[in-house]
């Protein structure tokens, strides 16, 4: 039996583990209620429920939120930062907002307060040039003066020191001898772009969490090398690769929003494995459904990131776009008179009304039961069960009444609003940026999201529906597929006509190497190295970047012109021959590629002959066109040649299917159903 | 019209939302102005194909737009629209700001929609350009006293003339303003963004059909008005006052006063600015158009979950205030309208209303966009720039909390420029950007902060030139709360330092090499009476260095002892009942 290898993700309602054997078929999977307080509880659970034996597994790929939670929760490490002469409080002004654009009451804490923001003379100019000479006296006052006021982590933050590192270098050496950990983060190390708020932010959002991970791997790597594990394990980060734990918590802030990462990284897996290297990626869940886009079998990255109100963190992450529209959303009417369904969420306490839990306003999952869409029986999490009678009697009452309608109508309302919703958020993505929705398929997953997949298909005229064989547990999936990746971005900020292309191949190549060498800091096998490259560019005068793939060291300014107008015009179908093209930044993602991963052995054998044998039932489902009786299929169950046309709903422990009517419904090779949709 | 079935209404709602939306974001990803796509200063929107009446408006879109592209789009109409001489691809360009407009740097677009042939509604957007000319780079000249001094003038002409744009109009734009040369990716962003907006809305017809759309547009609007009475109904029938005032018009040295009576009856408000001070001399008169706007954008401050369109407005009276700086009529010169005296007349109705639903509002925000203009010349790169600084201040204490610190202008979303893309850029050296400390206005909740920079001009001469506001009062305090700290401008030459006679505007002030502007921003009112503010707030306040312990003393009657300072109980008491005595 050759190694085993696991993917486990933590989510906010479970975490969910998938083992699989290279070499045999044999996959284990499990799903347990995450524990909050201390999420290894979870990973160990999961670890036991599928009898892992730890000594005999290679690889465990983990997907936290911790690092994410502890910053919406502020549950963070006490930091000091120490900076330049004038600039304390840069962290605190931002760059002059406000949380809505209308209303103006609202208030900010930044990550480090004013008392332990502490400022030393040095100064670089913008080109930098030394203006100021570093004072390192102040530097070692500066840092004893934070550990003596219980400064766990500490922020090495100057202006303009993309340009010219010097004096953060200087300042982390001298802080390093007198502080009492490793926790010193220096703002051009995590980010080498310009923006003093964003750099300096990205660099304090480091910080903050850094001893929070960092305890957190040591606890979990030292639980399962108790239990035999022999080897480092791999995190996931934001930007869809994974790192070593050895290592991870050097950069923290890499592994914010890696959840939905991983969840456009496995769609992009099982896809380009079948040929689809066009897709929509959406995720729906209880609260909220995250959208990605991925072009040539690569998901869209962004450097752009704000987790809320004025904390922008700007190192390359996956670009999701989140609304809150999930199972759990409550309709309601607002003052307009007017049906809407989210952002309010139910939540998983008290929930919706037919979990039993105490939930009294309709959410969107209830709709959905109302309209046969869910089984009232087949519903995972249920404490006091609620009759599908009751539970449409009181949208009747909430929704209908008001509205003039009566409650499979409301039921119908609410599904209506929610869809509208969710495909508002895929226009932003696809439309929006310039994509034409008929040439991707979407792919859906999520407990809630392929229930809604096949009308939003329909609505946004995208052709085809992918949703993957397991799609309660695709963050999972995403860990054990994600490959190392870290990314590297420095600003040059120079237009085309002045570039001297052997310094931009310069840091290409400085790119390249720190990736090589940091790869192999991990210790973990990799198949090979490859790079991926980038360049931001810009009109001069503007502000805004437009990222551009390139072909590495080897790019001449032709191409970066020729590249960037054909960028441009895809992008706002305007040409500008008058003004000249800038190169902002140089991005490097360094990506070790892991062995393949089995995911055929995901698919499972259809356990049924014939289609007709994997009907579980027949029950009356609403669709736009009417109720209709449509037949209930078991996932697991499906003949792997089946073929049929909808309307069907097809269930499996954590996921129910809607296939609309004029759906026609195949699987491919790997499990994936796949629904071809009627526009 | 009982018949529109609601789920297609609230359908229909967020699909003419979304098609606004997409033309914001177009927009700001291709425009060149900084002031665009940094400081997000436009807006798109759909308006009705007779009278103009807003339709829907971008939610990303500038604040202070939201009533006035009304105004504008009607004049486009009544100069040239009815004469039947629209074709599809044509478009208008138009800036002037007595005809429904703000200032002259705020320039519209303004194009026919035709679905099936026929005129269906106009889509139009305002992009805030970095210079349209006049006597001082940027067109904030704080001395005009005509609008030729302002900058060029258009009336409503035809940019595009069935997709095509014309040169010669293009050449006699180009070659009255500053920076022309990227100014063409202005223009072709501008219009790309309404482009957008016609295939959205193309797409949205086609969907739906024309009939259904025009009905929930009309359905729409009387839904919104529904709403907005509901909100004003919340307000107890009365009679209210507020004032604000702006410094001085630029020329003459004198404050100008805002007044404003609010009477709310039934579920409808009636605005009266009558006593207000008489049209100015300097660049500080309001165009109607955007002392309307002004007060609609307050109104959507106060209820901001009310959506956009002109039903919105349908509840709101307001008197036109003829004699008035709040009525300016050519040639007044009006640079400062939208920038400062449209904030001025927004906390004049904050200060009217706060008394009577004061869980609702907040004291003053520091209100002031904090326009300065540094032109000159670089002799190490060998050109002429001009460079743009706006800053933020403290917004006002409410119930619910203290006043946010650097909040954005009250009728702006705009950004500040990073401080190293301004020395990248410019020969200039930033020595400070620091919270402005003791200026949130004492409160049970404080006022916010505002902002301290100075600059120091590294390399050659410039001209500096400021429109700023708040340097005589600082932003009104409500309900026992203090007023907010004023704005202060400094500049320290070698001959010693100057402050500008009218305080908070002035322009072309001669710069060498080394010498520094400094600047200081208001911070927010503050909200209830100070001394009940907890004390261990106003400790952890001192220990952050917002106040000084001398201040907390002072202002909220708290005695600080120890190091770090914390709250000395008995003597607070005794200090509270002694200054509550007084």
């Amino acid at each position: 039996m050759s190694a085993a290898i696991v993917g486990v993700d933590v989510g906010g309602t479970f975490t969910d583990l998938v083992l699989m054997e290279p070499g045999s078929q044999a996959v284990r999977i499990a799903k347990v209620p995450s524990t909050v307080e201390n999420q290894a509880f979870g990973v160990l659970a999961t670890l036991e429920t599928v009898e892992a034996r730890l000594d005999r597994v290679a690889n465990i790929s983990h997907g936290t939120t911790i690092t994410t939670n502890a910053l919406l929760e502020r549950k963070v490490a006490r930091c000091g930062l120490i900076t330049t002469q004038g600039f304390r409080d840069v962290l605190e002004l931002g760059r002059r907002t406000r949380p809505q654009p209308y209303g103006l009451i609202g208030s900010f804490e930044p990550l480090i307060p004013r008392e332990l923001r502490l400022e030393v003379p040095e100064r670089m100019a913008a080109d930098g040039q030394v203006l100021v000479p570093l004072d390192e006296e102040a530097v070692r006052a500066a840092a004893a003066r934070l550990a003596a006021l219980g400064c766990e982590a500490l922020v090495i933050h100057f202006l303009h020191s993309y340009r010219n590192p010097a004096h953060e270098r200087r300042a982390v050496e001298i802080a390093a001898s007198a502080w009492p950990n490793a926790y010193i983060t220096a703002g051009h190390a995590i980010l080498s772009e310009y923006r003093e708020y964003e750099r300096g932010t990205t660099a304090a959002v480091n910080a903050a969490i850094q001893p929070v991970l960092h305890r957190y791997m040591e606890r979990l790597q030292g639980e399962l090398s108790a239990r035999g594990f022999a080897h480092d394990l791999l995190v996931m980060q934001g930007n869809g690769g994974s790192v070593s734990s050895r290592i991870v918590a050097e950069a923290a802030v890499k592994t914010v929003m890696s959840g939905p990462a991983s969840g456009v990284m496995a769609a992009a897996a099982i896809a380009r494995a079948v040929g689809a290297e066009k897709l929509i990626t959406f995720d729906a869940g209880g609260t909220s459904c995250d959208v990605g886009l991925v072009q040539d079998g690569v998901p869209q990255v962004t450097s752009e990131m704000e987790l809320e109100y004025a904390m922008p963190i700007h190192v390359p992450m996956v670009d999701v776009h989140t609304i809150g529209a999930g199972g759990g959303s409550i309709a309601f009417l607002n003052d307009a008179g007017l049906l809407q369904v989210g952002p309010l969420s139910a939540g998983a306490a008290p929930g919706p009304i037919c979990y039993g839990r105490g939930g009294t306003r309709p959410t969107l999952t209830d709709a959905n039961l109302v309209l046969g869409r869910l089984d009232p029986e087949g519903l995972l999490a249920v404490d006091n069960p609620v009759t599908r009678d009751r539970v449409r009697d009181v949208i009747a009452a909430e929704v209908g009444a008001p509205l003039g309608l009566d409650g499979e109508a409301a039921a119908a309302a609410v599904l209506r609003i929610a869809n509208d919703r969710m495909a508002g958020a895929i226009r932003m993505v696809s439309l929006a940026r310039g994509h034409d929705p008929r040439d991707f398929t979407l792919f859906a997953f999520g407990g809630a999201g392929p229930m809604h997949a096949a009308a939003l298909a329909r609505e946004l005229s995208i052709p085809r529906v992918m949703i993957p064989a397991r799609p309660g547990i695709t963050n999972a999936i995403g860990c054990i597929a994600a490959d190392l990746r870290h990314d590297y971005v420095n600003t040059l900020n120079t237009p085309l006509a002045a570039l001297e292309i052997a310094e931009a191949r310069a840091v290409l190549e400085a790119q390249i190497a720190e990736g090589r060498a940091t790869i192999a800091r991990e210790g973990v096998a990799v198949d090979d190295v490859a790079f991926l490259h980038f360049a931001d560019m810009q009109f001069e005068g503007q502000t805004h970047l437009l990222t551009l793939p390139i072909a590495g060291p080897a790019v001449t300014v032709a191409e970066l012109q020729e590249d960037f107008e054909a960028a441009y015009w895809e992008r706002f179908k305007v040409e500008l021959p008058e003004i000249r093209a800038v190169l902002v930044n140089l991005h490097s993602a360094a990506i070790g590629r892991r062995p393949a991963v089995p995911l055929a052995a995901l698919a499972g054998r259809g356990q049924a002959a014939t289609l007709a044998e994997a009907q579980s039932g027949v029950r009356q489902v609403w669709f736009e066109s009417g109720w209709r009786e449509t037949p209930i299929y078991e996932r697991r169950q499906l003949p792997a040649d089946a073929v049929f046309a909808g309307p069907a709903i097809i269930i499996q422990l954590d996921c129910t299917t809607v296939v609309e009517p004029g759906n026609r419904v195949a699987l491919d090779t790997l499990g994936n159903l796949i629904l071809e949709v009627e526009p | 019209m009982s018949a529109l079935d609601p789920v297609t209404l609230a359908v229909m709602q967020s699909g003419l939302q979304q098609v606004c939306n997409e033309m914001d974001l177009a927009f700001v990803r291709a425009a060149f102005s900084p002031v665009i796509s940094e400081a997000l200063d436009r807006s798109d929107g759909i308006y009705h194909k007779d009278d103009g009446a807003l339709i829907a408006q971008g939610e990303l879109g500038l604040p202070v737009f939201v009533g006035t592209m009304q105004f504008s789009t009607r004049a486009v109409i009544e100069r040239v629209g009815r004469a039947g001489e629209v074709r599809p691809g044509d478009m208008f360009v138009v800036n002037d700001p007595y005809l429904g407009g703000t200032h002259l740097m705020d320039v519209r677009f303004v194009m026919p929609f035709c679905y099936q042939g026929a005129l269906f509604a106009w889509l139009a957007n305002t992009g805030h350009w970095p210079d349209t000319g006049g006597s001082v780079p940027g067109g904030f000249s704080a001395n005009a006293t005509e609008i030729e001094q302002e900058g060029l003038r258009l009336p409503p002409v035809k940019l595009y003339k069935e997709g095509e744009i014309d040169q010669e109009i293009l050449s006699i734009i180009l070659s009255n303003i500053r920076i022309a040369d990227q100014r063409i990716g202005d223009i072709k962003a501008q219009a790309a963004a309404l482009h957008v907006g016609g295939a959205r809305l193309t797409a949205l017809l086609d969907k739906y059909g024309e009939a259904l759309v025009s009905d929930c547009i009309v359905e729409l609007r009387r839904r919104a008005a529904r709403q907005m009475r509901a909100k004003i109904a919340t307000i107890p029938d009365g009679n209210y006052r507020g004032t604000a005032y702006v410094d001085s018009d630029g020329v003459v040295d004198e404050p100008l006063e805002i007044v404003m009576a609010v009477r709310k009856a039934g579920e409808e408000l009636y605005f009266d600015m009558t006593g207000s001070s008489p049209p100015c001399r300097g660049p500080m008169n309001s165009v109607i158009a955007t002392t309307k706007s002004a007060i609609y954008l307050a109104i959507k401050h106060i209820f901001p979950e009310v959506p956009i369109n002109a039903g919105t407005f349908e509840p709101l009276h307001i008197a036109e205030p003829r004699g008035t700086f709040l009525y300016a009529e050519y040639p007044r010169p009006v640079s400062g309208c939208a920038a400062e005296v449209s904030q001025r007349i927004a906390e004049a109705v904050f200060d009217a209303l706060v008394e009577a639903i004061p869980e609702r509002l907040f004291a003053a925000p520091a209100g002031t966009s904090g326009n300065f203009a540094l032109g000159g010349f670089d002799p190490a790169k060998g050109r002429a720039y001009v460079m743009y600084v706006i800053s933020g201040g403290g917004y006002g204490g409410s119930a619910a909390c203290d006043g946010l610190t650097n909040g954005c202008s009250t009728i702006g979303i705009s950004k500040t420029t990073p401080i190293e893309v301004f020395e990248q850029r410019y020969p200039v050296l930033f020595e400070e950007y620091s919270l402005h400390e003791g200026s949130g206005g004492a409160g049970r909740q404080r006022g916010g902060f505002g902002v301290n920079y100075r600059v120091r001009l590294r390399r050659g001469t410039a001209r500096a030139s400021m429109v700023m506001d708040h340097g005589r009062v600082g932003p009104n305090g409500a309900l026992g709360g203090a007023t907010g700290g004023v704005n202060t401008v400094a500049v320290e030459r070698k001959s010693g330092v100057y402050r500008p006679p009218h305080l908070s505007k002035d322009q072309d002030i001669e710069l060498e090499e080394g010498d520094v502007v400094r600047v200081s921003t208001p911070g927010g009112g503050g909200y209830g009476e100070p001394l009940q503010r907890e004390p261990a707030l106003v400790a952890r306040d001192v220990r952050r260095g917002y106040y000084t312990a001398d201040e907390a003393a002072r202002l909220f009657g708290v005695v600080l002892m120890g190091e770090p300072p914390d709250v000395d109980a008995p003597a607070t008491a005794a200090r509270r009942a002694q200054l509550a005595a007084e």
